[in-house]
């Protein structure tokens, strides 16, 4: 049996057992052996994938195993994966099983609450194990819409609103999506035979280019407006900020991802002309997004919105190196793309623990925290420098990579651009340290802070699973970047040529 | 034939039953639902393809299917009308309504089935009729009195413009045998005139706009049951209708109507979508919603050939299930507690979680929502329309489609998120409403998944 299959079954086992038990507290443990067992899949899919490998399988996709769906339409379940998804498949079990504990203390509708964040985890995960474009479209939405109910239901301050903004934004997205997914599988066969929704023969197929360039600015904004691609970002800020500390994890972490890996999958790949034609317009809006997103953290005075507006930032600099088109810039994006979805997850998940032990979450009301509860706030410091890019953790790795690729064009346009999206480094900086600064240290503002109790067994197993592969990737980035090299190498060469 | 003839038996032994049984109404229900249930399944045994009085009248496998999914939507509306027809002032109603409801089934029947215009004038006023009548059932609320009157007057008015439309297409082509009209191609201006007219004579019954302004009200007047009907069953005919007779009357000169369609989609899906934003009366509320998915399921015309057939019978499948769940969850409320207004719904989920599950299934199916069925009938509408090229309608379609996932979550917002001190009460469910709502979720639930449905919708479209 393809092993591939496990990642979809076991979240559909766990909310079966989740349903099926009536005791409330073992729901938690059902949800948490659930997601384990995923993590451990994953692994085990990375140790098959690398035997693969070595065993001299030299094909693009492994594990492929096709069934016809619709037979008319060509739709197949066709699933499949390269090293690109290998990483984000791992990425996504790491902060799903770390979202799990974080969530250890929630009361209220309990079952419900796992429940749609299986889901939400299922989505994602099928979205990057597909190969069709069909299902990948059926996955992306079904990731999108337990977003509405978890934030709605279980998040806090203007939650209704932020809900229905985030929901509406990524489905208005996602029309622009279905357009431009028709408009490649209308033209997937320009020569006659079988149109097909299948990426890998697509790919093999030359588009004409009036149609390239219509339909590649629907593709890219479509999954762009998930990568909060400027215009289209102001559903992040509100929804990070309203949504329950899980659900920011997952959406910050892993679903944005969505939306870089679906520009460089679909739109990029297999639209390859118009991407080149069109690049610059989305290198000014993504340079816009790294700058812009780094500014409006600085202003920020919520914990939440904070790292909600450096996400902006660090997910446009994702597309800003992935429209760089070249090897080094793209495999830092990748890096980014995985840095990011961990440091950020961490940050929400100790935003969260914050939250839950002083009920505020500006940053003026609090201060001193170090010395009352030491084990959050060293983490903190360990996120806060990963996301300014202190070398040694995930994120210097990624932003170096990146910047070094993009130097790479020697024209103005592409220098100017490079320039101004580097300066967000200065500018990360800036709100780390001055959060680091108000949050932690100096006076204690209030005295009932002095009763706090450190981080729980949950909330350490939560933290530390993250920071050990924020470090991890910090130290020895290579075995990664060696994993994503062979997918991108000819991702690229397709792109170029 | 048979199923128009076993119907016709059953309105007569309804005749009979509603004389002779006057105090145990409920055996009367449980047999008219039994005899019902053979007349829906006996729809499934395959028959040949066969005409009669001189291919006045068609039948065959496509025109079998369509009936079944009328027959499978009545069954389920009967079944839910049994919470309606226990209340003691519809008890002694129990045998009008269902002559009533069979009657207007007989016309659809005769109207599928039409392989002539009279043929199908015939059936259409056959079916709107009763409608009529079945729209002021409630003849004590002034509402539903004046739903009847607003329907009749509305009925009259769209019988004389397809009536008016009939007139031309028998000035251009000399006949009105579907058979003959086919074979004839004419592209003179009265032609488009006579397609035109009458298309919006159907249009009425279809409430697009601009024909629609009886829907809400009539909606909204009429008795759950009956509402639920008129938004499945009598939508599904007209639609099936103007199906047939556009693809295999006209099919030769579909330039004409793929236009006409285009423009009645964008303005029916809009309008239907910016009057549903604020409705608060959940019947109000339905009644735009179904416009708006009449709007929808418009553009499954801009595509002429098989593809275009065969994801408007499917779309209407899924829909007409997700649209019974709805009113399936409302009728067991209204019947209880006499409670149709949106924030009546807060707090549902708190008190009713197996109900609340089953809107929140339903609503996301008509808005389109994965893994439930409605995306599948979605995506496939889009796909025939953009075969033809038409993205920028499909775009349009899609955006609508969101705008309307936006009042579909206000009711999954109110179940689910409002608060609420004083919510519906735990509801007790009947064993014919259960089997109702199962059939819908299950089909809701199953129907994108099994791809060998669409298949067969498609075969039997070519």
């Amino acid at each position: 049996m393809n092993p591939l299959l496990f990642l979809l079954i076991i979240p559909l086992l766990t909310i079966v057992g989740i349903a099926m038990v009536n005791d409330l507290a073992k729901v938690r443990w059902v949800s948490a052996i659930g997601m384990s067992a995923q993590l451990l899949i994953s692994f085990v899919l990375l140790y098959l994938f690398y035997q693969q490998r070595s065993s001299g399988n030299t094909d693009d996709m492994l594990f492929v195993s096709t069934a016809t769906w619709y037979e008319s339409f060509n739709i197949q379940l066709k699933f499949g994966v390269d090293g690109i998804s290998i990483s984000m498949i791992l990425l996504t079990s790491i902060v799903t099983f770390s979202g799990m504990f974080v969530s250890w203390q929630v009361e209220f509708l309990r079952k419900e609450f796992f429940i749609s964040l299986i889901i939400l985890a299922g989505g994602v995960f099928g979205f990057f194990i597909s190969l069709d474009l069909f299902t990948m479209f059926l996955f992306y939405e079904m990731a999108v819409i337990p977003m509405y109910l978890l934030i709605g239901i279980w998040g806090s301050g203007p939650k209704e609103y932020s809900a229905m903004k985030l929901t509406l934004l990524l489905m208005g997205g996602s029309a622009l999506l279905l357009v431009g997914l028709l408009g490649i599988y209308f033209n997937s066969a320009p020569e006659g035979g079988k149109l097909t929704f299948d990426l890998t023969e697509i790919a093999k197929v030359h588009i004409p280019l009036s149609a390239q360039l219509f339909f590649f600015p629907f593709t890219f904004i479509g999954f762009g407006v998930l990568g909060a691609l400027f215009p289209f970002h102001t559903w992040s800020p509100d929804g990070h900020a309203s949504a329950p500390t899980a659900v920011s994890m997952l959406h910050a972490g892993v679903l944005m991802k969505l939306g870089g890996y679906g520009c460089f999958r679909v739109a990029m790949y297999l639209l390859p002309e118009a991407a080149h034609s069109l690049a610059w317009i989305f290198i000014i809006l993504t340079t816009i997004s790294v700058v812009y997103g780094a500014f409006g953290a600085i202003w920020q005075k919520d914990l939440k919105y904070i790292n909600a507006y450096s996400s902006v930032s660090h997910c446009g600099l994702v597309l800003f190196a992935l429209l760089m088109m070249n090897e080094t810039a793209t495999t830092g994006a990748i890096l980014q793309m995985i840095s990011h979805g961990l440091m950020t997850a961490l940050f929400f998940a100790l935003i969260g623990m914050i939250y839950g032990r002083t009920h505020t979450r500006m940053i003026n009301e609090m201060g001193g925290l170090m010395k009352v509860i030491p084990f959050l706030s060293v983490v903190y410091v360990i996120a806060g420098l990963a996301s300014l890019g202190l070398p040694g953790l995930s994120g210097f790795v990624a932003e170096m990579t990146i910047f070094v690729g993009s130097f790479q064009h020697t024209d103005t346009f592409h220098r100017v651009a490079t320039i101004l999206a580097c300066s967000s480094i200065v500018i990360t900086a800036v709100y780390i340290l001055r959060v680091v600064g108000i949050l932690l240290l100096g006076p204690i503002k209030n005295n009932h802070y002095l009763e706090l109790q450190d981080a729980q067994w949950f909330e350490k197993l939560s933290g530390v699973t993250l920071v050990v592969s924020i470090a991890i990737i910090g130290m020895s980035p290579f075995w990664l970047s060696s994993l994503i090299r062979e997918p991108l190498n000819q991702m690229i060469n397709h792109l170029t040529n | 034939m048979r199923l128009e003839v076993l119907l016709t038996l059953l309105v007569l032994w309804e005749l009979v039953a509603d004389l002779s049984v006057k105090e145990n109404k409920q055996l009367v229900v449980n047999l008219t639902i039994l005899f019902f249930g053979i007349i829906t399944l006996s729809g499934f045994i395959p028959s040949a393809n066969a005409t009669l009085f001189g291919s006045m009248y068609i039948s065959d496998e496509l025109r079998f299917l369509l009936k079944n999914i009328l027959n499978l939507s009545t069954l389920i509306i009967l079944m839910q009308s049994t919470g309606w027809l226990k209340k003691p002032e519809n008890r002694s109603k129990t045998g009008a309504f269902y002559l009533l409801i069979f009657s207007t089934l007989i016309g659809m029947d005769f109207m599928i089935s039409a392989g002539d215009f009279l043929m199908l004038y015939l059936g259409l006023e056959l079916a709107t009729l009763p409608l009529t009548i079945l729209a002021a059932f409630d003849k004590k609320v002034r509402r539903s009195a004046e739903a009847g009157i607003k329907l009749m007057m509305s009925s009259a008015v769209s019988s004389a413009v397809m009536l008016f439309g009939l007139s031309l297409i028998y000035g251009v082509y000399g006949t009105l045998h579907f058979s003959e009209i086919a074979l004839l191609r004419d592209t003179s201006t009265l032609s488009v005139l006579a397609l035109v007219f009458f298309m919006a004579g159907l249009g009425f019954k279809l409430s697009l706009v601009p024909f629609h302004l009886w829907t809400a009200d009539v909606y909204e007047g009429s008795p759950m049951p009956i509402t639920s009907y008129f938004s499945v069953v009598s939508k599904g005919a007209a639609l099936f209708t103007l199906m047939l007779v556009l693809f295999r009357v006209f099919a030769d000169q579909p330039r004409v109507w793929i236009l006409t369609a285009y423009s009645l989609s964008i303005t029916t899906m809009v309008v239907g979508n910016l009057f549903a934003l604020r409705q608060q009366n959940l019947k109000r509320f339905m009644a735009f919603s179904s416009i708006t998915q009449a709007g929808f399921m418009m553009l499954g015309f801009v595509n002429s050939e098989v593809l275009g057939m065969s994801t408007i019978i499917y779309f209407m499948l899924i829909y007409s299930l997700s649209n019974l769940a709805v009113f399936g969850v409302l009728s067991i409320v209204c019947n209880a507690t006499n409670k149709e207004r949106m924030d009546d719904f807060n707090g549902f989920y708190t008190t009713n979680p197996r109900l609340s599950l089953v809107l929140l299934l339903a609503l996301f199916s008509l808005a389109g929502i994965p893994p439930v069925a409605g995306f599948f009938g979605k995506f496939f509408l889009f796909t025939a329309a953009a075969a033809q090229g038409m993205y920028i309608l499909v775009f349009i379609a899609v955006l609508n489609a969101t705008v309307s996932l936006y009042y579909y979550l206000l009711v999954v917002k109110a179940m689910f998120i409002n608060k609420n001190e004083s919510p519906i009460p735990t509801l007790s469910v009947s064993g014919y409403e259960k089997i109702a709502l199962s059939i819908c979720v299950l089909g809701i639930v199953m129907i994108g998944f099994l791809s060998t449905v669409y298949n067969y919708v498609l075969h039997v479209s070519g």
